[in-house]
This record gives structure tokens, C-alpha cells and sequence, in this order.
């Protein structure tokens, strides 16, 4: 059995929240440049420029690339074969959240859902940190990263349909949920589609989608030809960047499917904001 | 689509020029509030009561800012979603308030305002927050700072960039923007 001292854990959380605040990520980089080359309307390139502007400033000067520093968000592969030494992985985990927020003069912005009372001073600042775990083969602990801002989560949908919707249904829904968020949720945008599973897989897998560079193929052809069909669909909105009108309004579409129920086929739509602050890292 | 400097406070002079497109660089004061403010601020509005600051031709940034880095006078502050201050706005608006600054669609008593008052709601870039807080000068607290980055902030901002959404003859361009772009 593997060993990982508990502190190691808090230590790389901790450093992957900070540098994710303001070093925004190659392909999420690479895909804002190519939208302004390719943006029709003037307004919505001044945006496109001025959040390639921002990108260079936060990364130079390490300043947050947004005020909305976001929940923090993990994805955690665990092998079977490793243990944390001298405390439990969740704890590490809530750990390195807590002092890469504070470290990092990041927001908190956990709070009591009725009361809204910030829960920065009772569970911890910007606690609980929200974390989905896998047990997988091996002796290694395979960490993934996001900063999730409200505003596009806000707009983000998940519904069951029935079975007959099929692939058309579900590319309407899509269109349908991109439409309705218009420019609330910071485009451009990418969007995690998640299909099938229960109603809870569907949604996980929707987040997780996201975590997928932007520019690479789906390796399934059929999910990839409905990736092109939805972002084509998407673009032709019309809603561009930060909802000024233009031709870029998602980068990409990332699908994640899963075996369903026969009765049931669940779809949820998560969006994500151009400030997608992500990161993975391999203990 | 023109551009302008403006300096705060705003006279309906300067307001009455604009169209949604225009991108506009403010200059001067800015006030700083979300809802829970927004809240407090038409509480006091509706008593007859003072406000912690002017509203004649103010700007107010809906903005809740990260902590400042030691030295600097605000963190990152790009815009956050407007909708959640709509039903606050119109009574802002009517009591001398020309301008509101976030991001995304305001409903139609808000564009109703703005054309009634000579009001503006700017577009800023949401995510823009490292580049916006550069523009902030300096930030003072004046009025409720158990709020933390929700609290009433007074802010001096030095050409700092928005584009207007919403003028004073009642466009929008989150609509026209779309409609221009969209393919059927
Ligand atoms: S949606 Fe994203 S870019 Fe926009 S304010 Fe929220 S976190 Fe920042």
C-alpha cells in the first residue's frame, strides 16, 4: 500500500487553486484568440479582446482572472492501492481549499442557502469544497480541478425525458437552455452535456464533461457528430460574447454518455463561463 | 457604434447622447452595491431617509469584489448578474440615480426607467475582473461593511470601459445585438 503524507494533499490543492485563479488555460486561451479572428460583429470583439486583455493582466500581475473566484470543484480518482497518512483525503482536500482561497486573496462565496449568512467563519472560508470521488485501480490519486462561478451555473438545467425525445429531442433541449441563458452566464461559453445514467449521473457527468480540452474530439463518432451539430446550432443564436450580439457564442459542446433506465433518458445541460479555471494533477 | 469619455455624475445631457452600442470609458465616482445593499438603500429611500451617498447623477456598480492583495485598493471587480436588482433600479433611477453598471438582461420596468429618468444600464465584461480592477483607483467602504464584498463601496475609477445595454429611448442590445447575428 502506497502511502501519501496528508500535508503533500494540502499542499497541492492548495498551489492548483492559486495558479488556476489567474492563469486561465491554454485551450480555454487559444479558443477565446480564435474567436476574435473569426467574431463578425465589432461590439462583441472589443469583448472577445478585452477577456484576452484580462488573461494577460491576471497572469503577469497574478491578480484573479474573475471577482467570482467560484466553489471549488473535484473530481477524485483514488487507487486502491494508496492511503492518505495522517488524516482523512476529504479533510486534505477542505484544507488546501481553505488556504489557496485565503492564500490567494480569493473570494468566499459559500453560504447558508435560507439564511445566505457567508459560511466563512463557522465551516471554513469558502467551505465545503464540493468533491465527487472514484475508486479506481492503481496506487495513485488523480485530482481534477474547477472554480465554478455562479453565473453560469445558474443557468445550467437538468430534466428527464422520455425515451422517444431521442438525439433530436436532446439537441433542441440543448439549443433551448442556451437560448434562454443568453448572455447571463459570460459567453462565450462551453457546454457539458450529460446523457443518460440516472437522473444524478446525467448531472455529474454534465459538470465532468467539462473538464475536456477544448479543441479535441469526442473519440465516440456519433456523440461527436452531435457536438458539431450543437455548436453550430448555438452559434447561429446569435447571442455572442457577453450577450452583445455575434457569431461566437460556444467554443465547444462536450458530451458525456451513459447506459439509462429503458423508461428514462436524463439530459442536463452545464454551462461554463470563458473563465474556465480548471486544472488536473496526478499524486 | 461611438465612443465617449464620460466623467461621474452623470447629467441627463450626457446620457441623452447615448445609444446601445456605444462603448463609454467613466471617469470619477462610482458607487458599489448588490442586492442585499440595494435592499437597504430603497428601505431608506421609502422612509424619507438619508442616503450614505448623493444620488443625483451617481453610477452604481453592481459588484462584489475579491479581497485586495496588500497595497492595492480593491481586488479583482468585474460586473455580477443584474436581474437580481431590477426591482430595486426603477426607484434609483427615479430618485436622480443616471446610471447602473453589470451584466445581462434587465427587465422591461428597468428599460421603462432608464427612458422615463435618462437612465443608463452599461455592460461591463463579466470575467474582465483583473483588467476592471485596475481602473478602480481607490475604494472606501461608506455604508455597510458587515455586508463584506457586498457592503456599499465608493469607488474612483479612471477610464473605465462599458458599453451601453440600455439607453434612454428604450433599446436594448441584447436584443438587437442578437437579432442581428442570429441565423433562422
Ligand atoms: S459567469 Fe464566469 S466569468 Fe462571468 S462573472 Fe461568473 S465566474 Fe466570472
Amino acid at each position: 500500500m502506497r502511502e501519501i503524507e496528508f500535508d503533500t494533499v494540502v499542499k497541492t490543492v492548495r498551489d492548483l487553486i492559486i495558479h488556476c485563479s489567474t492563469d486561465l488555460p491554454e485551450d480555454m486561451y487559444n479558443a477565446l484568440k480564435t474567436s476574435v479572428e473569426v467574431e463578425k460583429s465589432p461590439v462583441a470583439k472589443a469583448v472577445l479582446e478585452q477577456i484576452l486583455d484580462n488573461a494577460n493582466i491576471a497572469k503577469t500581475e497574478e491578480r484573479p482572472l474573475c471577482q467570482d473566484t467560484g466553489l471549488a470543484v473535484f473530481f477524485v480518482r483514488v487507487g486502491e492501492e494508496v492511503k492518505i497518512k495522517g488524516g482523512l483525503l476529504r479533510d486534505a482536500i477542505n484544507m488546501g481549499t481553505e488556504q489557496g482561497y485565503k492564500d490567494g486573496y480569493l473570494r468566499a462565496s459559500t453560504c447558508h442557502p435560507f439564511s445566505r449568512a457567508n459560511l466563512k467563519d463557522t465551516i471554513g472560508y469558502n467551505l465545503p469544497a464540493i468533491i465527487h470521488f472514484d475508486l479506481v485501480a492503481g496506487d495513485k490519486i488523480e485530482i481534477e480541478y474547477a472554480a465554478k462561478g455562479g453565473g453560469s451555473e445558474n443557468v445550467s438545467r437538468a430534466r428527464v425525458f422520455p425515451p422517444a425525445a431521442g438525439k433530436e429531442g436532446i439537441i433542441e433541449y440543448v439549443r433551448e437552455v442556451v437560448s434562454d441563458a443568453g448572455g447571463n452566464p459570460c459567453p462565450p461559453i462551453v457546454v457539458g452535456v450529460g446523457i443518460g445514467g440516472t437522473f444524478e449521473k446525467a448531472v455529474i457527468s454534465s459538470k465532468h464533461a467539462l473538464f475536456r480540452d477544448i479543441g479535441t474530439e469526442n473519440p465516440d463518432e456519433e456523440l461527436n457528430e452531435m457536438e458539431q451539430t450543437m455548436l453550430e446550432q448555438i452559434n447561429n443564436l446569435g447571442i455572442g460574447a457577453m450577450g452583445m450580439g455575434g457569431t461566437k457564442t460556444a467554443m465547444a459542446v462536450h458530451i458525456e454518455s451513459n447506459p439509462c433506465h429503458i423508461a428514462s433518458l436524463p439530459v442536463s445541460v452545464n454551462i461554463q463561463c470563458h473563465s474556465s479555471r480548471h486544472a488536473h494533477i496526478t499524486l | 457604434m461611438a465612443t465617449y469619455h464620460l466623467t461621474t455624475p452623470l447629467t441627463s445631457e450626457d446620457t441623452r447622447q447615448l445609444n446601445a452600442g456605444d462603448v463609454v470609458y467613466l471617469s470619477g465616482v462610482l458607487y458599489t452595491a448588490r442586492d442585499a445593499a440595494h435592499k437597504r438603500l430603497v428601505d431608506l429611500i421609502d422612509k424619507g431617509e438619508e442616503l450614505p451617498f448623493d444620488l443625483e447623477g451617481s453610477v452604481i456598480y453592481f459588484v462584489g469584489p475579491t479581497p485586495p492583495k496588500p497595497g492595492d485598493p480593491i481586488g479583482s471587480a468585474g460586473p455580477t448578474t443584474s436581474y437580481r436588482m431590477d426591482s430595486y433600479s426603477p426607484t434609483m433611477l427615479a430618485h436622480g440615480s443616471k446610471g447602473m453598471i453589470g451584466k445581462g438582461k434587465r427587465n422591461q420596468a428597468v428599460i421603462d426607467a432608464c427612458k422615463e429618468y435618462d437612465g443608463i444600464y452599461f455592460g461591463a465584461t463579466g470575467g474582465a475582473g483583473a483588467l476592471l480592477g485596475k481602473r478602480i483607483k481607490s475604494a472606501e467602504v461608506i455604508a455597510y461593511p458587515e455586508l463584506g464584498p457586498e457592503a456599499v463601496r465608493r469607488i474612483e475609477v479612471e477610464d473605465f470601459p462599458v458599453t451601453v445595454i440600455n439607453d434612454t429611448h428604450g433599446r436594448d442590445l441584447y436584443q438587437m445585438g442578437r437579432e442581428q447575428y442570429e441565423v433562422k
